[in-house]
């Protein structure tokens, strides 16, 4: 059974730069996939290069067998890719009821009906979506009035609305706090199984909750694909984030990082005859 | 006021509610109340020529004729978000037509206005099709250009169109084989259609494709993602708006003793109309109606007593406008309408237009929001797509 | 081929002196759209102001005197224009271009308005000055003087206005301004004040072009829309916030407007708008833009 979602030597290059570099990935149907790397490594770009928004400079895009590579960002929504940004992207003057309901319209409803209708399916699936994502109460609050925590759990609910087969989530736990994370964490898990799920993130608790298969990024390659633990063990990996890759380093006295490897400790450690200017090299 | 959408009792609780239009608890209330309130309109403009002078009349008649193209601009403008500056081309290609259908071959009504809606259609479709694929000011300065073109086209095709002086001698509109020449019946003529024209653009904009239409005024990018395809819509409504305008040219050439020129096609025409619609409250429909009712009146009514120089009083009342009046008068409205009704709870609250606290203001499809320039590729579009759509980058979170 | 240019020399000068005039005109347009995003429709108000101002100096006459005050008083109003619009633009920055853009159109259509109140509809001519007012021989032609001197402040002050653009830092100021304003107002320097600046200067040009004008267009009104139109042409092909790039687009707009209308007298307008709906569809941006929108 082939993959729903492969890519072939994707690349994206600007100018010199390769953003993207020769990335060959998998991903099955009904996965729940993380994609992870430092900043810099090509995360969002690859998700741009998957949904359409920026175009391939190399390599091919497959979804469900059929090449997409020259397709546009709408005709592969309308193949069943649904996304959730970075940075909540919704429609500031209207409700979050009627933020839903533009997504949901196009796929239950009369999205190109010219004369004003009563779309039950529509207002049903909506309501349904909202109470999935806990803002039944605030279904006829302007988005402009909800908050940071609110329109990300719309953002969620308007991706789902499109009745996705490929669910692309962009750092879905930003800048929410630990109760928001574990319930957006609850949410995905619910998610059935005719929905794949790549999630970019950097919050490791999610990734590590969620994510079946880890891909790790690194200067616009893949690093490594493998189980969560494969990905925690490597040594590989934790030298792509921290410059660094034995335990012993990462701990030594004077740099205590927390669990999450973000960030690098500070270069005050005599590394095995390693100059210590090295640990600014990663990423 | 800005050109922005005005949050009005038309735009918010229409997919009210749930979500596409079933209302509920106070929208239902709300609706028979501008129902009601639309009715009474209707009567008493109906009423007009029973008690007011032939005179005034008729320039009631060229008031409805100049708000039905302020509405039909206010769909583009207004609730997809293109701010055009040649709207009055479609305007005048509609009266020209309407003027030529009635002068040389019929002039039983509808024919000429449906001549002029089909041909207005037309050059809509054609223009539109080049110019909706640009964004914000690039946009405005297409269809100025547009519209510049088709005013040479108007003057310089003097055999067919009279040229700089204009098309005369077009005879008056049949109903039933009679020609209407009491200025009262061709008033309701007028009215006639101006409700009609003014009740299609209401439906559009009430429709699923005007839901379309606003979600590609406030978040194009989001709705190409969500797998609509905004050129489509974009030129759909360009060629709508650009039908009614025509329709509205048509009720033009329609007036007694009309005279139709390439000015009513021109620069300053359609740059009226878009102060009008400024002024009415971009998005509301009824604001940019009553905005065009203004301009007329201050130009064509008080006009002859400041010797003609109402165009200062207009642009004055303008600038002082952009100031006090940010959503127009459809702002001015729909905040006192809310202050004085119950808290609507479950039905959709218009945006406070004061509203800043986040930072980020009610915005419309070209308002920029600087916060979120950094959107990922999006920076080098911001001029030609003065889209604002998203929050504001939460601090601390990186780009990956 | 030296037939075709023989028969078509005056048309050339004057496509050089049009784009001259042009260039003043635009060249304070481009950098403030460029700058910050603002489409002042005020422009050709500005020019107007300036054509009148020099009709109403020189009084169809020939007079230095007369002609050199015009230029003068015209500079002062152009540059407290600018600033007035600068400043009154201010309050709207938040609010988006458009309503900036119609608050401009507001005031073009008072200023015109004001004017037409003091002078009158008719057209006006104004006279060049003792010296220029004649024709000389250029290549066995008969030329008006005026049109030469034209073309050659228009030389100068190209150069004048590129060495500060490019060679001293204000110039650097305001090109960091064009490609990212919000840069440049995180290093400190404050935005409003670069924008007065260039807004104020930008607007001087403009009604000094109007003068400089004058004894080739004469005063009339309309004049604001067809100038603002020719600038807004200018400008768009040329580019948006180069200076470069309004050189460039002048003289070809000053070429088309003089070599197209002598060739092709029906189709010259079709050329000029069919030009611009070209750009701004295929390269918003212009021949010499820079990357719009950026910060």
């Amino acid at each position: 059974m082939s993959a729903l979602l492969e890519l072939r030597g994707v690349g994206r290059s600007f100018g010199a730069l390769k953003a993207v570099d020769g990335v060959d990935l998998d991903i099955e149907s009904g996965a729940r996939h993380a994609l992870i790397g430092p900043n810099g490594a090509g995360k969002s770009t690859l998700f741009r290069l998957i949904s359409g928004e920026m175009a391939v400079t190399s390599g091919t895009v497959t979804l469900s067998g059929d090449e997409v590579t020259k397709l546009s960002q709408v005709r592969r929504a309308r193949r069943g890719l649904a996304q959730t940004m970075q940075h909540s992207s919704l429609f500031l003057t209207q409700t979050a009821a009627q933020n839903v309901a533009l997504a949901a319209q196009r796929h239950r409803g009369s999205a190109r009906w010219l004369l004003p209708r009563r779309q039950r399916d529509v207002d049903d699936r909506v309501a349904d979506l909202l109470d999935e994502v806990g803002l039944s109460e605030r279904a006829q609050v302007p988005v402009s009035s909800l908050s940071h925590g609110e329109r990300r759990q719309l953002e969620i609910a308007v991706a789902l609305a499109c009745e996705p087969r490929l669910l692309l989530m962009d750092e879905p736990a930003a800048g929410m706090s630990l109760a928001e994370s574990g319930r957006l964490t609850e949410l995905v898990l619910a998610l059935p199984r005719d929905i794949t799920v790549i999630i970019v993130e950097h919050d490791l608790d999610v990734v590590f909750a969620l994510a079946e298969r880890v891909t790790v990024l690194h200067l616009g390659q893949v690093l490594l694909t493998g189980s969560p633990d494969e990905v925690r063990g490597s040594a590989a990996v934790q030298e792509a984030y921290l410059g660094s890759s034995t335990r012993g380093e990462l701990f030594a006295p004077a740099a205590s990082t927390p669990h999450s490897p973000q960030g690098r400790p500070k270069a005050n450690v005599s590394t095995q005859g390693r100059p210590e200017s090295s640990l600014g090299d990663a990423s | 006021m800005s050109v922005e959408p005005a949050p009005s009792a038309v735009d918010a609780p229409s997919a009210a509610a749930t979500g596409t239009g079933a209302p509920s608890g106070s929208t239902r209330r709300r609706l028979p109340l501008t129902g009601l309130t639309a009715l009474a309109v209707l009567i008493l403009l109906a009423a007009v020529p029973l008690f007011v002078a032939p005179f005034q009349t008729s320039m009631l008649a060229r008031m409805l004729i100049f708000a039905l193209l302020a509405v039909s601009l206010d769909l583009l403008v207004g609730v997809t978000g293109l701010p055009s500056l040649g709207h009055a081309a479609y305007f005048g290609v509609g009266a020209y037509t309407a003027g030529l259908v009635a002068k040389y071959w019929t002039a039983s009504a509808p024919v000429p206005l449906l001549a002029a809606v089909g041909v207005a259609a037309f050059a809509a479709a054609a223009t539109g099709w080049l110019a909706v694929r640009s964004h914000g000011v690039f946009f405005l300065m297409l269809t100025l250009a547009i519209g510049e073109l088709i005013q040479q086209l108007a003057e310089s095709w003097s055999g067919v169109t009279g040229g700089d002086n204009g098309l005369s001698g077009i005879p008056a509109v049949e109903v039933a084989g009679q020609p209407l020449t009491l200025v009262g019946y061709v008033y309701w003529y007028v009215l006639v259609f101006a409700v009609l024209g003014f009740a299609v653009i209401w439906a559009v904009s009430r429709s699923p494709f005007g839901a379309g239409l606003r979600g590609i005024r406030d978040n194009e990018p989001r709705m190409r993602s969500l797998g609509y395809s905004p050129f489509r819509y974009k030129l759909a409504g360009f060629v709508i708006a650009g039908a009614v305008a025509g329709l509205a040219g048509g009720l033009l050439a329609s007036q007694q003793f009309a005279l139709v020129t390439p000015a009513d096609l021109g620069f300053t025409t359609s740059a009226l109309a878009l102060l009008a619609v400024a002024v009415g409250g971009a998005g509301s429909l009824w604001g940019p109606a009553i905005g065009a009712a203004l301009v007329v009146l201050i130009r064509d009514v008080y006009g002859p007593d400041l010797d003609g120089h109402g165009t200062l009083v207009l642009g004055a009342v303008f600038i002082v406008a952009v100031y006090l009046l940010r959503n127009g008068i459809a702002g001015l409205a729909t905040t006192r309408f809310r202050r004085r009704g119950p808290p609507p709870s479950d039905a959709a609250p218009p945006p406070d237009p004061t509203q800043g606290a986040t930072g980020a203001p009610v915005s419309g499809g070209f308002r920029q929001n600087r916060q979120d320039g950094r959107q990922a590729g999006e920076s080098s579009q911001r001029l030609d797509s003065d889209h604002p759509s998203s929050d504001p980058p939460n601090p601390g979170v990186k780009r990956s | 081929m030296t037939e075709w240019f023989a028969d078509n020399f005056v048309s050339i000068l004057n496509g050089l002196a049009i784009g001259s005039l042009l260039f003043i005109l635009a060249v304070g347009l481009s950098l403030v759209f460029g700058m910050m995003d603002v489409l002042n429709l005020g422009h050709g108000a500005l020019y107007l102001i300036g054509a009148y101002v020099g009709y109403q100096f020189t009084g169809g006459v020939s007079s230095w005197g007369g002609f050199l005050t015009a230029l003068g008083v015209a500079a002062a109003f152009g540059l407290v224009a600018g600033l007035i619009l600068s400043v009154a633009t201010e309050p709207l920055v938040g609010r988006g271009h458009l309503d900036q853009a119609l608050l401009t159109l507001g005031v073009a259509l008072v200023v015109a308005e004001v004017i037409s109140i003091i002078f009158g509809d008719d057209v006006q001519n104004v006279v060049a000055p003792p010296g220029l007012n004649e024709s000389i021989q250029v290549f066995g032609n008969t030329y008006p003087a005026y049109r030469l001197a034209l073309i050659g402040v228009g030389a100068v002050l190209a150069v004048a206005v590129w060495l500060v653009i490019e060679k001293t830092s204000l110039g650097a100021l305001i090109r960091a301004s064009v490609s990212d304003r919000e840069m440049v107002s995180a290093v400190g320097v404050d935005n409003r004040k670069v924008k007065a600046g260039v807004f104020a200067f930008g607007s001087m040009l403009a009604a000094l072009a109007g003068v400089l004008g004058g004894p080739v267009y004469g005063a009339r009104t309309g004049l604001d829309e067809t100038v603002l139109l020719l600038a807004l042409v200018v400008i768009v092909i040329g580019g948006l916030g180069s200076v470069r790039g309004a050189l460039i687009g002048s003289l070809v707009i000053g070429q088309v407007e003089s070599l197209g209308r002598a060739n092709f007298p029906d189709f010259a307008s079709f050329m000029l708008f069919g030009a611009l709906a070209l750009v701004l569809i295929i390269r918003p941006r212009g021949l010499f833009g820079s990357k719009v929108g950026a910060g």
